[in-house]
């Protein structure tokens, strides 16, 4: 009995063991995803019979004689005419439910069943679909059909305030939706290995043998036998292997990090580290492959902590690399960078203080848990160029490290990315690249390599670990007399983002906050665990952790207020922000200062939420709750330092529409939208009226990559250049040809206005077509001078003194992102922020066990919010234009996570008098916290 | 995810069809979430389908309620509410679905999987075991040749994902008996995060005024009853679980702290026993936490606040 897919009998029937997740993939229905593989994110919802399954757990002989809908058949299968949607796709379009769009198809696979009971619990009925980037507010709003638009009176609507410009339709301001929507919400988007079907087919596959030892050298690989296997095409291992080192982080100088890494190494420094690759002509004969390689080590000593690696004799991750050649602080103490700083005295600092706050402040691995999985297909076209498609944020960079490892130019390397399923950082290294450019260079022959979950947990990267020992002083009048460092940074068994990492965090946490005197000790160092690597925030939200938190102790010490002693401290336009350099660095301007308006913002929504409560009775929680309130602030320069490129093309196409090309990638962050929207603001049209391309090394010359919140302040930057030069070009041209001035030319819509009357795009195109002229631009931006940009979080919670229970009464951010160029999107970055931030805060954590290795390696092991789990926050922006960035907007992806985390633990700090100073602040430890400070009752009959 | 390793899926109820690298096949939720290589130290390479097994998934009588293995967790969640059930004073099950919205499992995972399979992957937090542990409930197992055992739920976890199954066993069914479907019961229960994965999961049950049962899951490795004569008091009740669970057999995992699990279990313990101690009907159906059902009115939601100005 065959499988009935979308209304058509399949062809074929389904392997024994094989998933109908697969299955469905294999008959070309690419809109099923993958998130996890094992039943827990609902990105392969599909209907069997019309009941709601998780493709990925449903064995897909049990659909033999069943009829299957996917997303691609959903409208249809509802009823919907020719090229209509479903109403659930159209509501998920309409409200842009989705940023990445992974999770989507499940969504509304998943919606489109509800009935209105099931709607209105949402928690429990959508605890099955996991969506990393939205915090899940805009996908409540598609699946109930509520206003997508908030009225912009409404409370914490993310509606920019007074002072900001009035939106233009369509241009800056305005809510415009996603270019890809229509694609994402129908399943047609095509993430990296959404491939068709006769391309799938043609595909080698690539799997990889992974180290059991934390640390061992490898004596031999027997591939005898795998070879044996039917299927296997070839064995690759460290004989196999380019000799040149490299970093997989990805940085636009590849010296930001250190050369410590092989495509395939002889020596294995972590469990989980790829030791040989298998290809062969399908996913399963590889996995066998691997299986029946016998690999010989010779295992070494192992160090697991980095307080334990700094020890004089500790076990050396790197000590066979020299130094300078490897750009390694200190391979014989496995410190890969450091930093020693101070500003005037903390000596004479404390010294003057009334109060001093001591504490050690630890956060923990926490993973992307992007919903796309690292994945890329590599071939060699008949050119004899090597083609790779890959999920990045960093497509330019790879062929650049691809070139340094490969020993290839530029020009026979050719790399792009599809739509990107998530990256939050994970996507700014090279882990699957290098591995199937070597194959397929080899073999000569496509091959794909896609990681599955449990590999994302224990072999890719995670935030770095961060153990900070603060020690700060404040006057009684509520000055801040010094803020002393020592900050020890895990970077795993590789020393990919160490450097940055440590450096960055040790950054804008302390120059947000005037201080005479400063000392920082840092050290970034090797242990044999997974390695760590970019995560959004990059180093800034653990510092902040301890900084924003040391804030509060030293207030509370002196009896001030928290928000007031941040207020005495805090930088002020025209401060110097200093951290452990003298001076400041040259290219940071206050391009536009929020922080104030930030705090107050934040000050005032908490006192209404507080008045809320009040007035509708609900203040008294009972005696086994205590409520209290905390927030806390950061800073972030809006661009990485030492250089951030980017490159656009716009031009004018026959059809009177306009064509950008951008070298940044889109992954969920909207970059797209508001390029489009920059563009059309410039070009007085509709953002719908530029096609925006992106993330192909063909397209333009040269991007750094969508990293460091670069996507709107560096690369559409280069975007806006390009279209205001489009337009004096074409308003030019159009004078040209009328014989008119130029300032009679007036750009509007689909059409340039020539002394009054319009002349259409279209027939301008023709014209300029027709002389030889290409109504063509270019616009370039070198990431300098940056900004910097604030964020503001406060919290209402409520902690339950019996079982450790937390609850968010309240959430409330406030944004300083100067002008907002699309206010619904730059509210879903903030949303989604807070909610990955929430996950950190409270239960996420990647464990390493005491032999080093992963032991949380499902998402059943490693919980990322789900709906259930987040609350909706309050968004506000300040009123800033900023003098930098592009028609005044500042970055503002990553840092709505820094400031979570901090105002949590503040808030239950004020609740419960307890300080946790630990991550992740879950209710078993927040219980044993109040057990421990005597504030749990009734523990006569427990044990002691 | 594929098991690409299985060779053929053999429709069989029949125990003497198994052999070494064979797998029971029921809804495939979690061998297929798991995959080939996590149930030994050999991959498998047989499934064993039960698939076309047509057991009635559940058979009410006056003696009590028969589950098939097979029966699915979404044809156990309509239980309470079916005509099968409609007319009987069954307040045990009360449980059913308070244990179902345990699951950290979404409702349409439910639509595949079963009672048998969450009993034979034997996790601490497998709700179905606390159900039908927390009833009483004795499971049929057949075994090659035609035989067959039945062993009380409670001792067929022997610990984490750890059971009495010996090759080739085959659970064929669970039956609760009347005696506790007509008790009085109470559920309590504790996870890390909203709705998600039990730490401590608690049921009491009053049979006929004369006895309580205590049954402890999730936060143990196995399930652990106490059965009490009348109503305990809160020492003798405390002094059973002292007795009953030694520190070692707290669950340590990513769920829950051994040490908070234990705390949980004393007091949850005791909030069981003054409801059952309270007359019937005077506390409702309480249950901890803000997990299940969704009640209007008790705390505000989080965020309720800004909801409801439709922002």
């Amino acid at each position: 009995m065959a499988i009935e897919i979308n209304g058509t009998a399949a062809a074929t029937g389904p392997r024994p063991g094989q998933c109908l997740r697969k299955f469905l993939r294999e008959q070309g229905n690419t809109g099923v995803k993958k998130g996890c593989d094992g039943g827990d994110c609902g990105a392969c919802t599909v209907h069997v019979d019309g009941t709601p399954v998780h493709s990925c757990i449903y064995p897909a002989i049990r659909a033999e004689g069943h009829a299957v809908t996917t997303i691609e058949g959903l409208a249809a299968a509802a009823g919907s005419r020719d090229g209509q949607l479903h109403p659930v796709q159209q509501q998920f379009m309409e409200r842009q439910g989705f940023q990445c769009g992974f999770c989507t198809a499940g969504m509304v696979m998943t919606a489109a069943t509800f009935d209105d009971e099931q709607r209105e619990n949402l928690p429990r009925n959508l605890k099955g679909n996991l969506c990393r980037c939205t915090g899940y507010r805009a996908i409540a709003d598609a699946v109930c059909g509520a206003a997508g638009h908030p009225d912009p009176a409404g409370q914490g609507s993310g509606i920019a305030g007074e002072g900001q410009p009035d939106p233009e339709p369509a241009r800056l301001g305005d809510d415009v939706p996603a270019p890809a929507s229509r694609a994402v919400v129908t399943g047609a988007a095509r993430y990296t290995l959404d491939v068709p079907r006769d391309q799938q087919q043609a595909l080698l596959h690539l799997k990889i043998l992974r180290s059991p030892h934390a640390h061992a050298r490898v004596v031999s690989i027997d591939k005898a036998a795998a070879l044996k296997v039917p299927g296997v095409v070839a064995v690759f291992t460290h004989e196999d292997a380019p000799e040149q080192l490299f970093s997989t982080a990805q940085h636009e100088l590849f010296t930001d990090d250190p050369d410590d890494t092989r495509v395939l190494d002889d020596v294995a420094r972590f469990i989980g580290q790829r030791v040989a690759a298998v290809v062969a002509e399908s996913v399963a004969a590889a996995e066998a492959g691997v299986r029946a390689l016998q690999a010989e080590y010779a295992e070494l000593p192992a160090v697991f902590s980095p307080q334990e690696a700094l020890l004089p004799g500790a076990p050396l991750v790197h000590g066979d690399k020299d130094a300078f050649a490897a750009r390694i602080s200190g391979p014989e103490r496995n410190v890969v960078a450091e930093l020693h700083s101070e500003l005037g005295s903390v000596a004479d600092g404390f010294a003057a203080a009334d109060f001093i706050h001591e504490q050690t402040y630890e956060t923990q691995r926490v993973q992307h848990v992007a919903l796309e999985t690292h994945a890329a297909i590599a071939s060699v076209d008949a050119e004899g160029r090597l083609q790779v498609r890959t999920s990045s944020q960093v497509p330019f960079l790879v062929r650049r490290t691809l070139c340094r490892v490969f020993g290839l130019p530029e020009d026979k390397v050719h790399v792009v990315a599809g739509r990107v399923g998530g990256g939050f950082g994970g996507k700014q290294e090279v882990l699957t690249e290098d591995l199937v450019a070597l194959a397929a260079l080899k073999l000569e022959r496509p091959v794909q390599l896609e990681l599955t979950r449990t590999e994302q947990f224990t072999a890719t990267t995670t935030r770095h670990p961060f153990t900070i020992k603060l020690k700060a002083g404040a006057s009684k009048e509520g000055l801040l007399t010094a803020l002393q460092l020592d900050v020890v940074t895990n970077t795993g068994a590789y020393g990919n983002h160490g450097p940055g990492v440590m450096f960055h965090g040790c950054g804008e946490s302390l120059a947000v906050y005037n201080c005479a005197n400063k000392k920082v000790d840092a050290h970034s160092v090797y242990t044999n665990t997974v390695p760590a690597g970019a995560f959004r925030g990059y180093g800034l939200s653990q510092m902040i952790f301890a900084i924003e938190s040391a804030m509060d102790e030293l207030a509370a010490g002196i009896g001030m207020d928290p928000l007031e002693f941040r207020r005495r401290n805090m930088v002020r336009e025209g401060d110097h922000m200093l951290s452990t350099q003298p001076d400041p660095e040259e290219d940071v301007h206050y391009g536009s200062y929020g922080l104030d308006q930030c705090l107050d913002l934040v000050r005032d929504a908490l006192d209404r939420g507080k008045a809320r409560y009040r007035e509708a009775g609900l203040d008294d929680l009972g005696p086994d709750w205590m409520v209290g309130e905390g927030a806390a602030l950061s800073m972030i320069d809006t661009v990485p330092p030492r250089g951030h490129f980017a490159h656009s093309r716009l031009r004018l196409l026959p059809d009177g529409t306009y064509q950008a090309d951008v070298g940044t990638a889109e992954f969920g962050n909207g970059t797209t939208t508001v390029h489009a929207q920059l563009a059309a603001t410039a070009l007085s049209t509709e953002a719908s009226r530029v096609a925006v391309r992106q993330s192909d090394t063909d397209l333009v010359e040269h991007d750094t990559g969508a990293f460091g919140s670069a996507g709107t302040v560096v690369a559409g930057k280069a975007t806006l250049a390009a279209a205001e030069e489009l337009a004096v070009r074409i308003r030019a041209f159009a004078a040209g040809i009328r014989q008119t001035q130029a300032s009679a030319c007036v750009l509007d819509g689909d059409a340039v206005v020539v002394d009054g009357s319009p002349v259409a795009l279209a027939d301008l195109a023709q014209a300029a077509a027709d002389a030889g002229v290409e109504l063509a631009a270019e616009g370039r931006w070198g990431g300098t001078p940056r900004s910097v940009a604030f964020n503001v979080h406060g919290f209402r919670v409520a902690v339950n003194r019996g079982t450790g229970e937390l609850k968010i009464l309240q959430s409330v951010q406030a944004a300083d992102a100067g002008v907002v160029v699309n206010p619904r999107q730059c509210r879903g970055q903030i949303e989604g922020g807070i909610a990955q931030a929430l996950g950190a805060t409270l239960y996420e954590e990647v464990v390493v066990d005491d032999a080093g290795r992963v032991t949380t390696d499902i998402l059943r092991q490693y919980h990322i919010p789900t709906f259930a789990d987040v609350p909706r926050s309050e968004v506000y922006f300040a009123d800033t234009n900023d003098k930098l960035g592009p028609l005044g907007a500042k970055s503002m992806s990553e840092s709505p996570f820094n400031p979570v985390a901090p105002a949590l633990a503040n808030a239950i700090r004020n609740a419960t008098g307890v300080r946790f100073a630990s991550l992740p602040i879950a209710r078993d430890r927040i219980y044993l916290g109040l057990k421990g400070a005597g504030l749990v009752p009734g523990l006569e009959h427990v044990p002691a | 995810m594929d098991m690409n390793t299985i060779e053929a899926v053999v429709p069989t109820t029949d125990p003497a069809q198994w052999r070494d690298g064979d797998a029971w096949l029921a809804g495939g939720t979690v061998l297929f979430s798991y995959g080939s290589y996590a149930f030994g130290p050999q991959p498998l390479k047989r499934l064993l389908d039960l698939g076309d097994a047509g057991w009635t998934p559940i058979t009410v009588t006056d003696d009590g309620i028969e589950l098939a293995a097979t029966c699915t967790i979404a044809q156990l969640y309509g239980l309470p509410v079916s005509p099968a059930a409609a007319g009987r004073s069954m307040p045990g099950l009360d449980l059913v679905r308070a244990c179902c919205d345990s699951f950290v499992a979404s409702f349409k995972v439910w639509n595949m999987s079963t009672v048998g399979g969450n009993l034979c992957t034997s996790l601490p937090a497998g709700p179905i075991i606390s159900l039908c542990a927390g009833l009483d409930g004795v499971a049929t197992v057949l075994a090659p040749g035609g035989a067959s055992r039945t062993i009380p739920v409670a001792e067929f976890v022997t610990g984490d994902a750890k059971n009495c199954l010996a090759p080739g066993e085959l659970l064929r069914s669970v039956r609760l008996p009347a005696s506790a479907l007509t008790a009085r019961v109470a559920f309590r229960r504790l996870s890390l995060s909203n709705l998600g994965r039990s730490g401590v999961l608690l049921i009491g049950r009053l049979d006929g005024d004369a006895s309580v049962t205590l049954t402890v899951t999730a936060a143990t490795r196995r399930p652990v009853q106490l059965r009490f004569e009348g109503v305990p008091d809160t020492d003798r009740l405390a002094a059973a679980l002292d007795d009953a669970i030694p520190a070692e057999l707290y669950h340590d995992d990513i769920h829950g702290l051994p040490a908070w699990r234990r705390d949980m279990t004393y007091r949850l313990a005791e909030e069981i026993r003054t409801e059952l101690a309270a007359p019937a009907g005077a506390h409702g159906f309480p249950v901890s936490g803000d997990f299940w059902p969704p009640r209007a009115g008790a705390a505000p939601a989080p965020g309720a606040t800004t909801f409801s100005k439709g922002a």
